[in-house]
């Protein structure tokens, strides 16, 4: 079976309408299928990997936009579907996230080993 | 009160415009200022009255669960709003944009023009803000 790694690199593209964000579903939709996927969060998505965000709030005249998207938790189920993700660590550096303020179970990778990382796969989906 | 005409362009789903655009729509209108939308490419099907919403296997909920928005709705509830405070809002769409994605069937409000219509909505406006496509 082959491996995929999945790089989400443009962050809340749709999310409040979507309620999601559609590549991390994605992916959370193959490993539920039984593919072995990866998540890997680079450039401006590496703030997925924050917890405790909170998109609450939103109307529109009376239409409340009642479920809001909770893409940390997203992440969050994913990891506990088994796929393992990874965020670029020089990503988090030059946008002033903190080391211990990510989600725990989220895995650092630098550039320097990305080439490692996408050739540990087979099948590579850049969003 | 002044009046603002404000032009988008991205389609449903797709970007993060779109709900930009939707609270600025609402912040005017709540401040009591007349609106007027030009709805051009893609953005043409955010009135498309048989948008559905859906459930989500991914997340295991129901449709009643997820509570999908669907911007038709969010149209119609800036008109209830623009209603209630007693200001205009005028939704225009790009005909030629309606007929080539065959989103013809739109929320009530919502009528049919053109560019020119854009133009003669621009000239009357006190401020103009176009989101486009990026």
């Amino acid at each position: 079976m082959a491996r995929y790694l999945s790089v989400v690199e443009e962050p809340y593209r749709a999310t409040v309408e979507e309620q999601d964000d559609t590549a991390v579903w994605f992916t959370h939709a193959l490993r539920n299928a039984g593919a072995e996927v990866t998540l890997l969060l680079c450039g401006d998505a590496v703030n997925y990997a924050v917890p405790g965000q909170d998109a609450r709030g939103l109307r529109f005249g009376a239409r409340e936009v009642r479920t809001a998207p909770e893409i940390d938790r997203d992440v969050i189920a994913l990891i506990g579907r088994g796929a393992a993700v990874y965020v670029v660590a020089e990503d988090l550096v030059e946008r002033g996230l903190p080391e211990g303020g990510l989600i725990p179970e989220v895995q650092r990778v630098s550039r320097g080993d990305l080439a490692r990382l996408f050739a540990d796969h087979d099948r590579v989906l850049h969003w | 009160m002044a009046t603002v005409t404000i032009g988008l362009m991205d389609p449903p789903y797709e970007s993060a415009n779109t709900v930009t655009g939707f609270r600025i729509i609402d912040a005017a209108l709540r401040k009591g200022h007349h609106v007027n939308v030009f709805l051009y490419e893609g953005a043409v099907a955010l009135g498309f009255a048989e948008q559905k919403p859906h459930a989500n296997p991914v997340k295991g909920k129901s449709v009643e669960e997820f509570d999908h928005p669907n911007p038709k709705d969010w149209v119609h509830a800036l008109f209830e709003l623009a209603a209630t405070r007693g200001v205009e809002l005028d939704w225009v769409n790009c005909g030629l944009c309606v007929d080539e994605r065959g989103v013809d069937k739109q929320v009530e409000g919502a009528r049919r023009g053109s560019p020119a219509d854009f133009w003669k909505l621009a000239e009357a406006a006190d401020g103009l803000l176009f989101i486009p496509t990026r």
